[in-house]
């Protein structure tokens, strides 16, 4: 008894999460993380740079007394490094174990996106870049890359 | 809700496991020689609980091998044999522990227990056994034991066959958390003496038990063959046991209310009115054994009740929250809105507050500080094995175990504990026969030693062996292509810090302790780890004396603040010798590039930290930075950094798991200001 009701609240609590995403933009392009990874948004804060770090790996970031690591997500995708502006935001994922902070170009919005609306992307693999993506969700005929959060974490030199 | 239950339960299983093995351990170390009957009594309730709990928690194997030794405890207590091969004896419990501590570790790691204990508890019943049919009847005080087992023997001296039907009312301590879970082990251990078993509650897996039983207690009536002091006795091994009543009801029975707590309350019930079946004939007088061991386990009760175990992630968001509290106060207090006012009652409320804030944080320091107690008193257990193989004879000393360190430290210390223990041991304690020649005692004397010198705790190993053979080490270290200048050139110190490196060994052959080289350097890199320091001391013929200098915590540390190129990072103070202006003129480089300098007359190497990190923007310029002089352990470096900030405490804490490992860093702290400020680790800069 106290199980079936624990699932079913565990149930609506993860079917109000499901297929909402968190959009935002970088280097033009619209991109969408699951909701249920984002734990907050933070406006720019000052950032302590960690020495020997790959160039996307901005440092260390006080988030409230917890110390978390921060990256750069234009600069993890290979475009050039842009001055952060008032529209620079850092967005907080729990993933897993670790927590982290990824810094985007703008925040746009949390969307809905259906299953009906969701495809994986084009098996051709025309640059190296498209691994990062795992599906392309579509919402009023514009185009959210939706992110695969496992590849875009690893660390790569 | 089972499923929610078994994490709780299994925590709590593998937590009361661990502190019963623990017990049990240094029980059986202490008392090896010899067992008193105080001491075969509480292996017996040990190995009683560990069954029932894991018999509970339906880890079979565990339940079988706890109970054959508790099968042979039994026969011991109640035999009191006298012609015991106590070792023999020690080493089969101990063997038994290792299995069962081995099985605890795969449930901890969330595997199946799935050693198989069978062989083991075959070979502890055939001792069992052994031991019966040793004991000659003059030698054991009761009368001739008949070759069943015990337990009929039991029967025999309390009850003559036939069903006692009993009522019993069970009271566990106030607090001791899950009632019903308790109670359904009761029910699981009384089966082993009684049948047709029915209680109230009768659903004692509903959580609504809890309640009913912390209220009313657990009531349970039974059948039994075993007579009335036996079952009390069995019901007086229940942990958490607070007290409890066992009442006969047939025509020939008792009535018996027997009270773990001594304080005063009316004597026991005259004659039970409500329950008019029952007479007052007892024809089985309470055993006093009964009586001996619940108060035994109330004063145990009484003595622990003054711990309290938290779980450790409780105490670090306790620290972590207090660091926030700190720089929160410092953000108001310092804030730039107060600048230019007139506040004096504002200044010293706020330092009133900075008093509390520092004292808050020095307890809350100290809660995650424990006794290295339980690391010292696990070296009577490897010392004990390793002699005996060795066929060495030690003893070891114990003094100032009840030396505080932080948790984390005491787990890095633990092993580089132990493996000098086992190179004493190995290398340095003699044969008797060696010893005896040599105008020694036969038994050799290690003494492992723990007190307070300052901000710092020494923990110094010390043996009266045969010392370190200088000349063989330096021949090995030349062999293996350590050396660099003449042999003769060496001082002692210099070729016992060979001793440290990876992969040294002096032993040709490599035996179950020791020879595989692996050891000593974990010694030095543990040390290296929580920023303590390792020394060698030795004469030939007199023995080896190791001193381990180690931080009292790792969580706050003296730091000094220095800037590069804008950015502020943190240096341990213990490592900072001094700190200087450079004279260009005394730079130099060698022909690989390195640079040093010279400094009252001794040379050093420079490292440039902007270089070494490969920061833009820093002060390259040696004449206009600053030289910070470091030490770790015997070697010493000059930093060139920007400038220093100053010193202040700071609270260490791990660089976030995301970033691979960085050489020189060491973790990061949190400013006044709210910055990061990364810390060095000065071993960082050394070549391996």
């Amino acid at each position: 008894m106290a199980l079936s009701s624990y699932d079913r609240l565990n149930e609506t609590a993860e079917d109000t999460l499901a297929n909402q995403f968190l959009t935002f933009t970088i280097d033009g392009e619209d991109y969408g993380l699951e909701v249920a990874y984002v734990k907050e948004i933070k406006q720019m804060i000052p950032i302590t740079k960690v020495p020997q770090m790959p160039d996307y790996i901005e440092g260390i970031l006080n988030l409230r007394g917890e110390l978390i690591g921060v990256i750069n997500m234009r600069t993890r995708f290979g475009k050039p490094f842009r001055e952060y502006d008032e529209e620079s935001c850092i967005i907080v994922i729990v993933f897993g174990d670790f927590t982290l902070g990824v810094i985007v170009d703008a925040i746009q919005e949390t969307v809905f996106i259906s299953e009906a609306n969701i495809a994986p992307p084009p098996n051709a693999k025309l640059n190296n870049s498209n691994h990062f993506v795992r599906n392309i969700g579509m919402v009023n005929d514009e185009v959210k890359l939706l992110l695969d959060l496992e590849k875009f974490l690893a660390i790569e030199d | 809700m089972m499923d929610f239950d078994r994490d709780s339960m299994l925590e709590m299983f593998i937590f009361e496991m661990s502190q019963q093995i623990d017990q049990l351990e240094g029980t059986i170390v202490q008392s090896e020689s010899e067992y008193n009957s105080d001491q075969i009594n509480e292996i017996f309730r040990i190995m009683h609980t560990i069954k029932g709990s894991s018999a509970m928690m339906m880890y079979d194997s565990i339940a079988s091998v706890a109970h054959s030794i508790e099968d042979l405890f039994y026969y011991l207590r109640e035999e009191n044999p006298t012609d015991i091969d106590y070792a023999r004896l020690s080493d089969y419990v101990l063997s038994g522990m290792d299995f069962i501590k081995a099985e605890l570790g795969k449930i901890q790691g969330g595997n199946a227990a799935d050693g198989d204990g069978t062989a083991l508890s075959t070979a502890i019943e055939n001792y069992l056994v052994e031991i019966k049919e040793h004991t000659t009847p003059e030698e054991a005080p009761a009368p001739t034991p008949p070759p069943a087992p015990e337990r009929v023997q039991q029967v025999t001296d309390t009850a003559v066959g036939g069903n006692h039907k009993y009522q019993a009312k069970i009271h566990f301590q106030d607090g001791c958390e899950m009632e019903n879970i308790r109670a359904f082990t009761f029910v699981h251990n009384l089966q082993e003496v009684a049948t047709d078993i029915e209680h109230t509650p009768e659903n004692v897996i509903d959580e609504k038990a809890i309640a009913y039983i912390r209220k009313n207690g657990f009531g349970v009536q039974f059948s039994s063959i075993f007579g009335h002091s036996h079952i009390s006795e069995h019901i007086a091994q229940t942990i958490y046991l607070k007290s409890f009543t066992l009442e006969t009801i047939s025509a020939t029975a008792s009535v018996e209310t027997i009270k773990a707590t001594p304080a005063p309350k009316p004597a026991p019930a005259p004659l039970p009115i409500e329950e008019p079946v029952i007479t007052s004939i007892d024809p089985f007088p309470v055993a006093t054994t009964s009586t001996d061991s619940t108060e035994q386990a109330e004063r145990k009760a009484g003595s622990t009740s003054q711990m309290i175990n938290v779980n450790v992630n409780k105490l670090d968001s306790l620290l972590n929250l207090l660091g926030e509290l700190v720089i929160a106060e410092a953000m108001v207090t310092q804030n730039s809105e107060l600048e230019g006012l007139q506040l004096d009652s504002f200044h010293k409320e706020a330092s009133n507050l900075n008093k509390i804030i520092s004292e808050l944080r020095q307890i809350a320091v100290t809660l995650r500080m424990l006794p290295l107690s339980a690391t010292f008193l696990k070296m009577r257990r490897v010392v004990r094995d390793m002699s005996r193989q060795l066929n060495k004879e030690v003893d070891l000393e114990i003094a100032g175990e009840e030396t505080e360190v932080d948790k984390n430290i005491i787990e890095q210390m633990a092993d580089p504990i132990l493996h000098i223990i086992r190179n004493s041991l190995d290398h340095g304690v003699e044969s008797p026969e060696e010893r005896i020649a040599a105008g020694k005692p036969p038994t050799a004397t290690v003494r492992l030693e723990a007190m307070n010198a300052g901000g710092d705790v020494v923990i110094t190993i010390q043996d009266d062996g045969r010392g370190i053979d200088t000349e063989k080490v330096l021949k090995k270290a030349r062999e293996s292509g350590l050396t660099n200048k003449p042999d003769h050139e060496y001082t002692d110190k210099e070729i016992q810090q060979f001793l440290f490196v990876p992969g040294f060994s002096t032993n040709d052959e490599v035996t179950a302790f020791s020879g595989r080289g692996v050891g000593m350097d974990v010694v030095h890199s543990n040390l290296e780890f929580v920023g303590g320091t390792v020394l060698v001391d030795s004469s030939p013929g007199e023995g080896t004396t190791f001193t381990l200098k180690i931080p009292l915590t790792l969580a706050i540390i003296e730091g000094m603040g220095i800037m590069v190129a804008g950015v502020q990072y943190t240096i341990p103070i213990a490592n900072i010798i001094k700190s200087f202006k450079a004279n260009a003129a005394d730079l130099f480089k060698d022909p690989d590039g390195n640079e040093m300098i010279t400094n009252r007359s001794d040379v050093f190497n420079v490292v440039r930290l902007h270089e070494f990190f490969n920061i833009q923007g820093a002060i390259t310029d040696i004449e206009e930075g600053m030289l910070v002089m470091l030490e770790n352990g015997e070697r010493v470096i000059c930093l060139l950094v920007d400038k220093l900030v100053g010193q202040q405490q700071v609270v260490v804490k791990p660089i976030p798991s995301y970033f691979r490992k960085v050489r020189g860093l060491g973790g990061c702290t949190l400013l006044g200001n709210g910055d990061v400020s990364l810390i060095i680790d000065v071993a960082g800069f050394y070549d391996n």
